[in-house]
């Protein structure tokens, strides 16, 4: 959608049926660029405070997760992490731990299904690395390997204080990113 | 003409037969899971004829990680590690069962302080995993307060627990030979207000979720599990005890210092959805009573761990040792080639037992029953998986 | 007093199974002690179908292993389950022996319904060639078995005959691989 060979085709070929996907686009890249200067800041602030999270527990983390959520952590309360059920209206999916090999293509599909903006935390030593069970025939190295990462939390699991760090850091990179 | 008619006709014929319902047609295949809020790592494909189940196969493995594959490459000690994170929150009572196994094996005798400290601490971790069992029932009938207050309380027991091993859910603390280290000091009075204070808690639980109307209607009368299936199943823990059988390992074959200790088996006997999430309830209840005189019969001083070899290893052998888990009877069967590291290890959860009886359940109950029924199972994905 | 008979036995089968070094150190060890509401319950077994099939492994407090051929497991495991009162398995696992060309698959069997057989558990073994590893299934007679057996297919490779459903249960669909609890499959880097 954004190559640059479709620049040079006029606004008025692409009013048909046949490439309405690519006006779409083109208005959508367009609006993106008018409105990254004045409103970017407003829009990122947007989607700084709700960040949504998928219901997708990959392994033992989710309990920690669990937790973050209960009275003591509450992250509710910063607007975060709220668990949620649609995928279709989250934008945020936190690996919650071991990605096994059955696991990986539901975990790409649930990304896949996701609109975009979305963003990935890896939680927990084995969705970065493979932690403990790096030797085990049924676990990936790392969830890196099929979905782009954008903030890793270490620990086994990590503690509800550490994945609300996370979530800030992840805060603080989408307030320097141009908006999309 | 007549040919042109009998043609028409046999059209007509054949458009009836494409039309025509099936049996097959009526059914909906619905796959739960994986990424269901309400079935955690787990899939399992129903088929539903109208509102009710006609079909069910559960299909775990989503997080499969070898376990038993990795034991045959690490020694004894350091297999304790891994072999917790199959149940994070209940992590006392899957290393408490390895642990004297191995103990069997390389025939190590346990301190006797060591062996109340380990009781100890498999009780207040049993307390752990319960409230975390019991909020996540809660949320998924639909009961809010009842996620946030066992969150709450659990939250609590984790602080005693990560003042005396360390760490909050992974504590790695029973090790073969006894548990890693004392009690911290003060932690007799803590424990005991704690304990005081969840017992107060417990009776407004039960006004609020066991005595509320909503909840009886969704879980009274609803999957019954009668006693000769729950023992044709062979299912576990809660499960078992819901159904009219008083069976616990704790009293079956007492371990360790279990024998010294007075307390009663709880069960039901109306075998529905509702005596299978009271029955740990009430486990709560006992395991206070037990909690309280193990602080008071444990020995005022004394080693909390034996002297071990630095790889321990013991001759050539099998042991099979089980205990009673929040879940049920949780088995290790191990076999000893003589070396410091296992030759094959088996683990017998709970949960992977009782998940027999959910297609046994579900089949013929109703669609909206299948949250109570499912969780009420006391059933924890990653530990059946392994 | 039944391990006495176990070494003295002269089956073909039970030689090859004895040449393990585990199971005759552990026969020599219970030798000494016998408890007694154990070895009845061992003896009943063992005077209904005679010492050529039933191997006695070893007997201590609480726990029992028996080694049956696998043509009459069947068999013995109606007559556990009719006579003396065991109901359930609590688990069934497998064990790879290649030095002995043999997989060995244990039931550990409990009883719910006796309530002097609740600390007993009862592990029933046999023995399937490695090469062509087919056992008779034990679903008929303890239903708890399903999922045990189906895991133990697809981590050993033992097919059990008149199992339903020997099909992956835990493993990925795709996986392509040697059955992953068997000796010869070695997890990366060791």
């Amino acid at each position: 959608m954004r190559s640059g060979d479709r620049d040079s085709i006029m606004i008025k070929d692409l009013v048909n049926p046949t490439n309405f996907n690519i006006l779409v686009g083109k208005l959508g890249d367009a609006l993106t660029r008018a409105l990254d200067q004045p409103l970017g800041y407003a829009i990122n602030w947007g989607r700084i405070w709700s960040l949504w999270p998928v219901h997708l527990e990959t392994a033992c983390c989710s309990v920690e997760f669990g937790a973050a959520s209960g009275p003591r952590y509450d992250v509710e309360r910063f607007g975060i992490i709220e668990a949620f059920g649609s995928l279709r209206q989250c934008d945020l999916i936190v690996v919650q731990g071991t990605v096994t090999r059955k696991m990986a293509p539901r975990l790409r599909m649930v990304y896949d299904q996701m609109p975009d903006p979305k963003y990935v935390i890896a939680m927990g030593a084995c969705a970065i690395t493979g932690g403990l069970y790096i030797d085990s025939y049924n676990v990936l190295p790392g969830v890196d390997g099929i979905i782009p990462v954008d903030v890793y939390v270490p620990g086994c699991p990590p503690r509800p204080e550490t994945l609300i760090q996370g979530t800030m850091l992840l805060q603080e990179k989408i307030k320097r990113l141009k908006i999309r | 003409m007549d040919n042109l008619e009998q043609k028409f006709n046999e059209t007509i014929k054949m458009g009836l037969d494409i039309v025509k319902e099936t049996e097959e047609d009526r059914l909906m295949t619905l796959s739960v899971g994986p990424q269901h809020p309400g079935s955690g790592h787990f899939r399992f494909t129903i088929k539903v004829d109208g509102d009710y189940i006609v079909y069910c196969d559960p299909d775990p493995g989503y997080v499969h990680r070898g376990e038993e594959k990795m034991c045959e490459y690490r020694n004894f000690i350091q297999n304790i590690p891994h072999l917790e994170r199959p149940i994070i929150h209940d992590s006392t009572n899957i290393t408490y069962s390895y642990s004297l196994a191995v103990e069997e094996l390389a025939n190590i005798q346990v301190p006797l302080r060591g062996q109340y400290i380990r009781a100890l601490a498999s009780e207040l971790n049993r307390q752990v995993y319960t409230l975390y069992w019991l909020a996540i029932y809660g949320i998924f009938l639909g009961h809010s307060t009842m996620f946030m207050w066992p969150m709450g309380d659990r939250e609590l027991f984790i602080d005693l627990l990560e003042a005396l091993t360390g760490a909050r859910v992974t504590h790695a603390f029973n090790i073969p030979g006894g548990v890693r280290n004392d009690v911290p000091e003060g932690f007799k009075d803590r424990c005991l207000r704690q304990v005081a204070y969840f017992e107060k808690r417990l009776t407004e639980y039960e006004d609020i979720f066991y005595n509320n109307p909503l909840f009886r209607q969704r879980t009274e009368g609803v999957g019954i599990l009668t006693k000769d299936n729950a023992i044709k199943l062979g299912v576990t823990g809660s499960v078992l005890r819901a159904s009219g059988i008083p069976f616990d390992v704790r009293k079956a074959e007492p371990y360790d210092i279990y024998n010294e200790i007075d307390f009663k088996i709880q069960y039901m006997k109306t075998c529905d959805s509702f005596a299978r999430s009271t029955v740990p309830f009430l486990d709560m209840k006992e395991s206070c009573h037990i909690i309280r005189q193990l602080l008071d019969k444990m020995p005022k001083s004394g080693e909390v761990r034996a002297k071990l070899q630095p790889n321990p290893k013991g001759p050539p052998g099998e042991s099979y040792k089980r205990v009673e888990s929040g879940r049920g009877a949780l088995g290790y069967y191990i076999v000893s080639d003589g070396t410091p590291k296992p030759y094959r290890v088996k683990i017998s959860v709970g949960s992977f037992r009782n998940m027999l009886a959910l297609p046994f359940l579900l089949i013929g109950s109703k669609l909206a029953d299948m949250p109570s029924i499912y969780w009420s199972l006391n059933y924890w994905p990653v530990e059946a998986d392994r | 007093m039944s391990s006495d008979r176990s070494n003295t036995q002269n089956g073909s089968e039970q030689k090859k199974a004895n040449s393990d070094s585990t199971q005759t150190s552990m026969s020599k060890k219970t030798e000494a002690i016998t408890p007694e509401f154990e070895g009845d319950l061992i003896n009943k077994i063992v005077s209904k179908f005679g010492d050529k099939v039933i191997h006695v492994i070893y007997i201590r407090p609480g726990r029992t292993k028996i080694l049956v051929p696998s043509h009459e497991i069947v068999q013995v495991a109606s007559f556990i389950k009719d006579t003396l009162g065991f109901d359930h398995a609590e688990s069934v696992s497998g064990t790879d022996y290649p030095k002995d060309n043999q997989i060995e698959v244990i039931y550990h069997l409990g009883s719910y319904s006796v309530d002097k057989l609740s600390s007993q558990i009862l592990a029933l073994s046999t023995r399937a060639d490695r090469n062509d590893s087919r056992l008779p299934t034990l679903i008929n007679i303890f239903k708890s078995v399903e999922y045990h057996e189906r895991e133990t297919f697809e981590m050993l490779g033992v097919y059990f005959e008149g199992h339903p459903r020997n099909e992956r249960f835990l493993l990925p669909e795709d996986w392509a691989d040697i059955p992953p609890l068997r000796k010869e499959f070695r997890i990366k880097g060791r």
